[in-house]
């Protein structure tokens, strides 16, 4: 049974698992939409070799606890799960996963889209990324993208 | 006493992690963040930067929130998760 519905984590998740605890015992939900995000290679034409995850706890989950809460006033939604994985990440590893159950999947679709949507914009995490250029190894902090922050307000 | 806390880029610019204030000397989030700029001058170029962003105890707020004894407030940029 799907205990809860937010989970903070250094460790990896298996999305098998995860869609077999939105699914378990769920009979009245014909939809089931998940997204997972991942590490790219690459970022502004830099070489990624590594991301770090850096996030203000308490704080995280009260954000992502709201998130959710709207999502379910706006949509007809039944389970809900969300894992952000913090600490140090290499390339192709999952970062994030939004899980989402409803009866149709117009709801699922939109409310799985909304969560990560504001929690780009809203969430305390933050990346570091380390990156190789021409033999070179240096960090830094990502910026935010305004992209992110016009695609969350289309929401409002 | 009011706790104050900071993160990612703008913890690693100031070097600190973490600072306490005698709740007596702010009313508002702004208040704190012109006592903090009022520190020294890297304190002050880093608190220049308008994208910074505020919470008190876990919820974003906008720089007129007003603070009191207990509170947590946090000082950071803004958020890249996901």
């Amino acid at each position: 049974m799907l205990k809860q519905e937010i989970s903070i984590q250094t460790n990896d998740f298996s999305l098998a698992d995860e869609v077999a605890l939105l699914e378990e015992d769920n009979v009245t939900d014909g939809a089931v939409v998940t997204f997972t995000g991942r590490v790219r290679n690459n970022n502004n034409g830099n070489s990624v070799t590594t991301l770090t995850l850096e996030h203000y706890p308490g704080m995280t989950e009260k954000s992502l606890a709201k998130i959710i809460i709207q999502a379910k006033d706006r949509w007809q939604l039944g389970r809900v799960k969300v894992i952000h994985r913090i600490g140090e990440l290499s390339i192709g590893d999952q970062i994030v996963f939004v899980g989402v159950t409803s009866k149709h999947r117009q709801d699922a679709f939109a409310a799985n889209e909304f969560i990560m949507d504001y929690l780009k914009v809203k969430a305390p995490f933050w990346k570091k990324e380390q990156i190789t250029d021409e033999g070179k190894t240096s960090e830094n902090w990502l910026d935010a993208k305004n992209s992110d922050t016009d695609k969350a307000d289309l929401w409002s | 006493m009011i706790k104050i806390v900071f993160f990612a880029a703008l913890r690693e610019q100031l070097d600190c992690a973490q600072f306490s204030l005698p709740a007596a000397d702010a009313k508002t989030v702004n208040d704190i963040k012109q006592l903090l700029s009022d520190r020294n001058e890297q304190w002050q170029q880093t608190f220049s930067n308008t994208s910074l962003l505020s919470a008190v105890n876990h919820d974003m707020v906008d720089g007129n929130h007003l603070v009191k004894s207990g509170d947590e407030v946090a000082f950071f940029p803004p958020v890249t998760g996901g």
